[in-house]
């Protein structure tokens, strides 16, 4: 596997005198924040993760690639604590999440958003409502404070005005990009974001690219953005983790992965057929990520 | 032979892992019920949805088994002589049995499929997994006001039937067949007792939760379905599934809490 760091695009902004003093006063300021050690899932007997170790550092944007059922939307949900691993260490923001409580596992959680493939929108509430909703249940402060705080975000991500309406009145790219104000509504030190491309036609996929590093840019955030698209990961990564059959390929730059010689990585990246048998079990597996246990 | 083994021990393993999650499920659900803050606004909008807007059908299919139930009665106590029987045996037969059991059966096929299928399709939405992921924790935002509204609401809406049931008997026996006001509910207030009250209310409560802890169980585990259940066709398939389990344990239930009481 290859492996390489790169600094972060957002760090790399800053006075090389303020680096030098934030690497004297501040340990903490190079370490990741996130860390996956020899992570190892299964489903049932299968392996559907296998020894992947990554890392994301701060301000960076880090894309994980790989084809359908190649187990990035799995890594995903383990680094969202939504599911438990059989073996490895994942640490977000310094804490372990295979060792944390739900009560320490909710308080972690408030420093992350999630941007959901389908935006993941509660059907009953109106946008507005929707990106209020965690302000409402984390802070004491007033509705109307809260209002303008969504509708802020909602600016921000080009959807003013349309706090009143339902999200089945919304188009598939402004779901995402209401899902996406309500991932930021609390700042978040770290934002995931699952396939922000899929489904959108090119220019709305090229709008959302731009607002990513925008977001980075402006707000300085560490994002991980889990996504299939060859054109979105190349342009906004700054690095690139491609996953294969729950292996994790190859990690670096995007000069440094295309540069690989891996026969699986560039399969993906020139869009080769591969014409190996698959397992339908393992692949339903991987593709949804829940139990598929067929007699 | 082994082929056949392995299908009974794969099937029992799956039915004791679905009524371990069925009871851990209500465990945590309850705890979380008895444990304030409550919110309140969810809680009335909960109410609204099982309680209020199945007041028109718990009105009609009360109205028409109160009167239905007079007319049988009438037939068979007129062959006795003892049609002032008629009041308590309509009162009896409401307080006791039908109403519970038939308003159950019609929150379940009103309210209870629609608890499945919200929840059922929030989880493939993944919309329970962005609660999560928000630190709001679903139990409490999403569980906890479906289980006390239904729990609130099942006996008031038992109650409702019980009074258009009586109210449709006066109509059959007074109205229709001409017997005297006095006599139907004098009959009434002689034989109802608070014990066939308490038994009626037990029930409805208990019917209350069996119907909140199944429909939300089951659309809240879609994910976890042995066959794997997603999207449209899981959802639906869980609903009936959920329907059927409800409408089974309330039957069941009827019977093992009637035994006990009486």
């Amino acid at each position: 596997m290859d492996c390489a760091t790169v600094p972060g695009k957002g760090r790399g902004q800053l006075p090389i005198w303020l680096r030098m003093m934030n690497a004297v006063t501040d340990d903490s300021a190079d370490s990741p924040v996130v860390e996956v050690s020899d992570l190892v899932a299964h489903y049932g007997d299968r392996v559907i993760l296998d020894g992947i170790d990554l890392q994301v550092l701060p301000g960076e944007i880090l894309v994980i690639m790989g084809s359908s059922g190649s187990g990035k939307s799995t890594l995903l949900r383990h680094l969202l604590g939504l599911k438990k691993p059989s073996s490895g260490q994942i640490r977000v923001l310094g804490e372990d999440l295979t060792r944390l409580d739900q009560k320490q596992l909710f308080r972690l959680r408030r420093k992350i958003g999630v941007a959901f493939q389908n935006g993941a929108l509660f059907g009953s509430l109106t946008v507005g409502e929707n990106v209020e909703l965690p302000l409402r249940e984390h802070t004491d402060l007033d509705a109307s404070t809260i209002r303008v705080m969504a509708r802020m975000k909602l600016e921000m991500m080009n959807l003013a005005g349309f706090d009143m309406l339902m999200p089945s009145e919304l188009s598939g790219g402004m779901l995402k990009r209401a899902g996406l104000a309500r991932a930021l509504v609390m700042d978040p030190e770290i934002l995931f974001f699952d396939e922000p491309s899929a489904g959108l036609d090119p220019v709305t996929a090229a709008e959302l690219d731009d607002l990513i590093l925008n977001l980075r840019g402006t707000l300085g955030m560490s994002i991980v953005v889990v996504t299939h698209e060859l054109e979105s990961a190349f342009k906004i990564a700054d690095r690139i983790a491609v996953l294969d059959q729950g292996q994790l390929m190859v990690t670096g730059t995007v000069d440094e992965v295309r540069a690989t010689d891996n026969e699986r990585v560039q399969d993906l990246f020139h869009r080769r057929p591969r014409n190996e048998a698959v397992d339908r079990d393992a692949y339903l597996h991987r593709l949804t990520g829940y139990r598929h246990d067929a007699p | 032979m082994i082929r056949l083994l392995h299908r009974i021990g794969d099937s029992s393993f799956g039915f004791l892992e679905q009524a371990g999650r069925l009871l851990l499920f209500l465990i945590r659900v309850l705890a979380k019920a008895l444990r304030p803050p409550y919110c309140w606004r969810r809680v009335l909008r909960q109410i609204h949805f099982i309680g209020a807007r199945s007041m028109l059908v718990i009105l009609v299919a009360g109205l028409f088994t109160g009167m239905v139930l007079a007319l049988q009665f009438y037939d068979t106590l007129v062959r006795f002589g003892s049609t002032s029987l008629l009041g308590s045996a309509v009162a009896l037969a409401m307080i006791r049995e039908l109403a519970p059991v038939l308003t159950a059966l019609v929150v379940i096929g009103r309210a209870g499929s629609a608890i499945c299928s919200e929840l059922g399709i929030m989880r493939s939405d993944e919309q329970i997994d962005a609660l999560e992921c928000m630190a709001i924790d679903p139990y409490r935002y999403l569980l906890v006001p479906k289980l006390l509204a239904c729990v609130i609401s099942v006996p008031l809406l038992t109650s409702l039937f019980i009074m258009i049931g009586i109210g449709g008997g006066w109509f059959v026996a007074v109205v229709l067949f001409g017997l005297g006001e006095a006599a139907y509910f004098q009959g009434m207030y002689e034989t109802v007792v608070m014990h066939d009250i308490y038994m009626g209310f037990t029930k409805s409560l208990v019917f209350g939760l069996l119907i909140v802890w199944i429909t939300s169980a089951k659309g809240f585990f879609l994910h976890l379905e042995r066959c794997g259940a997603y999207g449209a066709e899981g959802v639906s398939r869980v609903t009936t599934d959920a329907v059927v389990a409800a409408s089974i344990s309330v039957l069941c239930a009827d019977y093992l809490i009637s035994a006990l009481v009486l």
